[in-house]
């Protein structure tokens, strides 16, 4: 069959270009401009060279920055991939449970990041908050704004609760669109619960799990609202995420130099990652 | 419209119009041998065209960063590499 090719199409994805252009491209082509020049303000640039690379790459600051980065974003995937897929896979899959689950699962996902920050930092205080207090009527030692293991388990269960909902709403998605036949021919076949799982289930989950886990990444992994607003990167630097010192070193500091030189490796490191996620989890398709 | 927020200097405008220029090559590239020439190389997954100069500009930077980390701040050798990396992504990935 012959297509009709008309090129007068790509004028439809000019809108886009443009768009695209002017919220990534051209602040990210500012921000390479930036991290090569030193500057007081009044929009006079002084030539630095690589010099803030150089300085990023040897401050002890920004490598721990990215190791408590990489933890987190470790932890709460190790945790939400796994509790998500549960939770959907116990959904419920008609009757009057289904809308009532969907809307539950989504209101977490609703409320803005500073918002989730302030509740749990109000929720967590030890003098007036539900949890502090609760845990402290167990007995429970507890104190975010001091313990650098409180504040980070705080931080882990709020993301958790923040975003363990998306996860599920995706496998959920994922779930639903399994058609009947197969688990009648599992059924057929006397498949137990774990093989239903393992080779029905899962390979459907494929796909939404990628973006789930490839979504989760990328947002956990550039957080900042919620420590900030929760500890503020304490206690001492314990929660100082690369964001956090990002936005420190540049408005704070107004260093926009080595900002930018800071900026560019993070995001070198984001596409880095997400790359190799994105390829590692798409390849086996492919070949299969 | 005045750009000079952007801080524009001649080596970052010579950096993005080197990579304008590529992604044209690889347009006119793809006009005259459309397809991509999808083919799985050493890496063991189907990769295009595309997807190879992916690799060497990402891998290129991370060789600059850690010539400039491990090394020191002249770059030359840093982009010596990176163009031999280049061609071995374009002719073994």
């Amino acid at each position: 069959m012959n297509k009709t090719w008309n090129n007068k199409a790509w004028f439809m994805v000019l809108p886009v270009l443009v768009l695209v252009a002017f919220s990534a491209a051209i602040p990210l082509m500012t921000v390479v401009n930036y991290s090569v020049q030193d500057t007081f303000g009044n929009n006079q640039f002084f030539w630095a060279g690589t010099a803030w690379f150089e300085d990023v790459l040897e401050s002890d600051r920004f490598w721990e920055a990215l190791g408590r980065n990489l933890m987190f974003s470790g932890i709460i995937l190790a945790i939400e991939i796994p509790l998500g897929i549960l939770i959907a896979l116990n959904m419920p899959k008609k009757g009057i449970g289904v809308p009532v689950c969907l809307v539950l699962m989504a209101l977490p996902l609703l409320i803005p990041w500073n918002v989730v920050g302030t509740i749990w930092q109000v929720f967590g205080r030890v003098d007036i908050g539900l949890l502090g207090r609760g845990l402290a009527a167990l007995g429970i030692n507890y104190n975010y704004v001091n313990n650098v293991f409180d504040a980070w388990a705080t931080l882990i269960v709020m993301d958790v609760w923040h975003w363990t909902s998306l996860v599920v709403l995706l496998c959920y998605a994922g779930l639903v669109s399994i058609p009947e036949a197969y688990y009648q021919a599992a059924k057929i076949d006397g498949a137990s619960r774990w093989a239903v799982f393992r080779y029905i289930q899962l390979p459907k989950m494929k796909r939404v799990l990628l973006i789930a886990f490839l979504l989760r990444f990328m947002d956990s992994f550039m957080i900042y609202t919620e420590p900030f607003v929760v500890t503020g990167g304490g206690p001492g630097n314990s929660t100082t995420f690369l964001s956090i010192d990002l936005v420190k070193m540049a408005i704070g500091q107004f260093d926009l130099g080595p900002a930018a030189a800071m900026s560019i490796i993070y995001f070198l490191i984001i596409l880095l990652l997400s790359w190799i996620f994105y390829t590692v989890m798409t390849s086996g398709d492919e070949t299969a | 419209m005045s750009f000079s927020w952007m801080a524009w200097t001649l080596p970052t405008a010579l950096f993005f119009l080197t990579i304008l220029a590529l992604i044209v090559a690889m347009g006119v590239w793809e006009y005259f041998s459309p397809g991509g020439n999808p083919r799985v190389g050493v890496l063991r997954f189907e990769t295009t065209r595309g997807d190879r100069l992916f690799i060497s500009l990402l891998g290129s930077a991370f060789i600059h960063l850690a010539w400039l980390g491990l090394v020191g701040p002249s770059l030359w050798w840093a982009l010596a590499l990176s163009l031999v990396y280049a061609v071995g992504v374009f002719r073994y990935v």
